[in-house]
């Protein structure tokens, strides 16, 4: 153990131990599963304040209201364990053993899964055999990205249900389409995900890149905190717009009608080569999990 | 917009006096279904040695935890959160469910589609929506895990759950040809031409 005199002075890199990590990555997997960010329960507040429809009123009660008995009896917000992603994100002036630390992340989630218990909702492609450790080839996923933060290394979790998932659409538009068939193609999707993505969600798209990288872009907009822009001023633009238009179409929560079908769409977008034009889509559901960890000298900060 | 308290199992003159935007809320026994469930009850000629005829199932794998047996516990799981998956992808399970094992009550998320509308018609079937994503919830309706059957497929086994006072649900899907989904589904759908046209996307 490093003392925290030493690691408070300047330039001794910031070294989180791999014991640290997993500790980490299994208190987040089973807090995301459990606490909704506040973002997200101001916008139910910001729904269900807005929404005209007796039947959908009615419903997104019943989701404010298993908010709270999820955090009375201290139980999971849904059954859905979802596919646990972790966002390693490293500032300046860390020092990892990048092996060990994707080891951690393994460890930690298998032990969430065994420990609490969480259903394992992960198995084999092919033969669907499940390992019970939430665990698989290349399962969790970990991205891994660069900070310009001296001596902070943080750790997301986000634990993507299944049912929102399944929403996910990219298409290799061309130029000629414009930016006209990329909204096209956000609306229609949005029909026709409907209620099976457990609306009201959050509409994650991705505008530009290459194929994997536009649909990543898809995922990281889907998984933002609600409030936040694309940084991008024609993404935020875009994003505005396909908000009011997709809370237009009254698909409403879970499908049965109403104005609240989506708390945002969330637009990010990538430069692209010029004979393309793709658009991706990736849908949050409702339950729009998320737990944090911040490594810092002063010590680990839990957030969301 | 009726009001009802059904104790599961339930005959065809109970579901057929169910029209949709009416609230259901169940009592009795209850049995969990999924994917793997029905792709190896169906697809794969299992057979379960539960009795399902007039019963509800529920699209649900539940999060359990593994005690020792005991007469509280007989299967040896404890539940620990129960809510409801997607239906759609289950479609084609349904006039199987209602044909071979007599099921008459589909509770789930999202909906289902034409061919299950048909069979709960032609066969008396209902489709009840739960609010899903509200497992925590749904959980405290549950009072025991009563048996587990096809426990290989786990978590994907078929549950069988002692409710009380599960609901209030939503009858989404009648045995009259009403469904509020094909009703949502159309309006929205009117809606996109005006929708794009404002997007200048039309």
């Amino acid at each position: 153990m490093t003392d925290t005199a030493t690691l408070s002075r300047p330039n001794v890199p910031l070294a989180p131990e791999p014991e640290a990590i997993e500790e980490a990555a299994k208190l987040l997997y089973i807090r995301a599963l459990k606490i909704l960010p506040d973002d997200v329960k101001e916008g139910f507040a910001r729904l269900d304040a807005g929404e005209t429809d007796a039947t959908a009123k009615t419903i997104l009660a019943t989701m404010i209201e298993n908010i709270g008995v999820a955090e009375r009896t201290e139980n999971l917000l849904c059954q859905d364990t979802g596919i646990p992603i972790f966002n390693v994100l490293i500032g300046r002036n860390v020092l990892v053993d990048g092996w060990a630390l994707k080891q951690a992340i393994i460890r930690g989630t298998a032990r969430a899964t065994r420990e609490h218990p969480l259903r394992s909702s992960v198995v084999h492609p092919i033969t669907r055999r499940n390992e019970h450790t939430s665990c698989g080839e290349r399962v969790p996923v970990i991205n891994i990205d660069f900070t310009d933060r001296d001596r902070e290394l943080r750790l997301e979790m986000i634990p993507k249900g299944s049912g929102s998932e399944n929403g996910s659409f990219l298409q290799m538009l061309i130029p000629a389409d414009g930016v006209a068939a990329v909204k096209r193609f956000v609306v229609d999707r949005v029909l026709q995900a409907g209620g099976k993505v457990c609306p009201p969600t959050i509409v994650g798209v991705g505008v530009g890149g290459t194929s994997d990288l536009c649909m990543h872009l898809a995922k990281i907009a889907a998984t933002r905190p609600l409030g936040t822009r694309c940084a991008d001023p024609e993404g935020a633009r875009l994003e505005a717009e396909l908000s009011e238009a997709v809370n237009a179409l009254g698909i409403g929560p879970q499908g049965l009608g109403g104005d609240s079908t989506a708390f945002a769409v969330h637009v990010e977008t990538a430069a692209t080569h010029i004979t393309m034009n793709p658009v991706a889509v990736n849908i949050q559901c409702h339950s729009a999990r998320r737990a944090s960890a911040t490594f810092t000298p002063d010590g680990i900060r839990i957030g969301f | 917009m009726a009001d009802h308290v059904l104790t599961t199992p339930v005959s065809e003159a109970d579901i057929r006096g169910l029209r949709v935007g009416d609230r259901v809320t169940l009592e009795g026994t209850l049995f969990g279904i999924r994917d793997a469930t029905q792709i190896h009850m169906f697809d794969r000629g299992r057979r379960t040695r539960f009795d399902l005829r007039g019963h509800a199932v529920i699209h649900t794998a539940p999060n359990l935890r593994k005690v020792e047996p005991s007469p509280e516990h007989p299967t040896g799981y404890v539940p620990v959160c129960v809510g409801t998956t997607t239906s759609d992808r289950m479609e084609r399970f349904t006039r199987p469910l209602m044909e071979r094992e007599g099921v008459r009550i589909i509770i789930g998320k999202g909906g289902l589609r034409e061919e299950s509308l048909r069979a709960f018609q032609e066969l008396g079937g209902c489709y009840l929506a739960v609010v899903g994503g509200a497992a925590a919830l749904e959980t405290t309706w549950i009072e025991a895990l009563e048996d587990v059957d096809l426990d290989d497929l786990n978590p994907e086994s078929l549950y069988r759950f002692r409710i009380r006072g599960f609901g209030p649900l939503l009858v989404a899907m009648d045995s009259h040809g009403g469904s509020l989904y094909a009703q949502v589904n159309a309006a929205a759908a009117a809606r996109r031409q005006a929708v794009l046209e404002r997007l200048g996307a039309a």
